[in-house]
């Protein structure tokens, strides 16, 4: 049964088209890369499954369902910017998280917060970029949803918490969930990922498949790979 | 991160290598239930699909036994144990060899290195 199907998405910005007939399935129970070059339309994409944005054309389920609040108690979305309140302390935040979401669960983010020596009593404000990020990644983590959409969820952190970000991810999934991650930095996920997804321009799948077969099929990493299907020639 | 691993095999086949070589080794001994999937997926900072993958090649290979619901075992089977031993030995052996001919030793002095490296008193 497939957690993600998207038929025949449209989806533009005024004149400038971003998916263009786009169609894909997405298995449950699978850590997805949703991986391409800047402006093929990743962050599109998610937004839309989120219900954000709306498709100029095409239909999108998640788990079945059209996108509507039923599908959004389904997902947990970590956007690509910090969307908290910088006057909150990451306690309060705690608190906010659990009033609004039912299948938050404030224990797990304690201990990750604890883990990463991150204070709970500080103000959003206060925290470096890198720290906001992880403190939004542990919110968006702390949930048990059955869809994670994590966009460009280690893009602003050290290697160092990388990893830790990367084992979070993998303690805290839970087999039946879907994660889909999009990110430039391949070489970093890919041993978490199940299955890769490369978009093209236009939001076209170029190439999909699973992670770890690459290197059989190939004799190289994804992140080879990616580098050799969406070179630029000079 | 938990476990490295180079670029042109599969992720999977290295770390069957990697705790076939644990249970060669002393590690896991027979008998000895190994660690739960999710456990040594986070080990190694793998998906656990993948390290599944790792532990059914090995099963395939009568290294572990699966009980059920129980968890997986190390094989009891002293000849499986010796042929799994004797295999890994035979890849190094191989490897050793044929870096050696790149460089273009014959066998007699390939030989004689050996002998001298590893043990002189060594008589066949």
């Amino acid at each position: 049964m497939s957690i993600l199907e998207c038929r025949n998405l449209y989806k533009g910005y005024g004149n400038k088209k971003v998916l263009e007939n786009m169609n894909i399935s997405v298995p449950s129970g699978k850590i997805i890369g949703l991986l391409g070059p800047n402006g093929c339309g990743k962050s599109t994409l998610i937004k839309m499954i989120c219900g954000l944005l709306v498709p100029d054309a095409g239909e999108i389920r998640v788990s079945g369902i059209p996108i509507g609040a039923e599908t959004n108690r389904l997902i947990s979305y970590l956007p690509e910017r910090t969307y908290l309140n910088a006057g909150m302390s990451v306690t309060e935040l705690i608190t906010y998280f659990q009033e609004f979401y039912t299948d938050f669960d404030p224990h797990r983010a304690r201990q990750m917060l604890d883990d990463l020596k991150i204070d709970p009593q500080a103000k959003i404000r206060t925290l470096s970029k890198g720290t906001r990020e992880k403190v939004q990644l542990i919110m968006v983590m702390s949930r048990n949803a059955r869809l994670y959409l994590l966009d460009e969820p280690i893009a602003g952190v050290d290697p160092a918490s990388r990893d830790y970000i990367l084992q979070t991810i993998l303690q805290n999934y839970n087999p039946e969930a879907t994660i889909i991650i999009t990110t430039h930095l391949i070489y970093d996920i890919e041993r978490v990922l199940d299955e890769f997804v490369f978009l093209g321009f236009g939001g076209e799948v170029i190439m999909s498949g699973n992670a770890d077969d690459v290197r059989a099929q190939y004799g190289k990493t994804l992140d080879e790979l990616f580098r050799e299907v969406f070179r630029y020639v000079q | 991160m938990g476990w490295s691993f180079h670029g042109n095999l599969p992720v999977y086949l290295q770390i069957a290598s990697k705790i076939r070589a644990d249970i060669i080794s002393g590690k896991y001994t027979a008998e000895e239930q190994i660690p739960p999937v999710r456990q040594l997926a986070y080990e190694a900072a793998v998906n656990p699909n993948t390290m599944q993958r790792a532990l059914a090649q090995l099963e395939a290979e009568g290294l572990l036994i699966a009980r059920g619901t129980v968890g997986r075992f190390v094989t009891e089977n002293p000849e499986i144990l010796a042929k799994a031993r004797h295999k890994a030995a035979d890849e190094l052996i191989e490897a050793f060899l044929s870096g050696c001919r790149e460089m273009g030793f014959e066998s007699n002095e390939i030989m004689q290195m050996l002998i001298e490296k590893g043990d002189p008193s060594c008589q066949f």
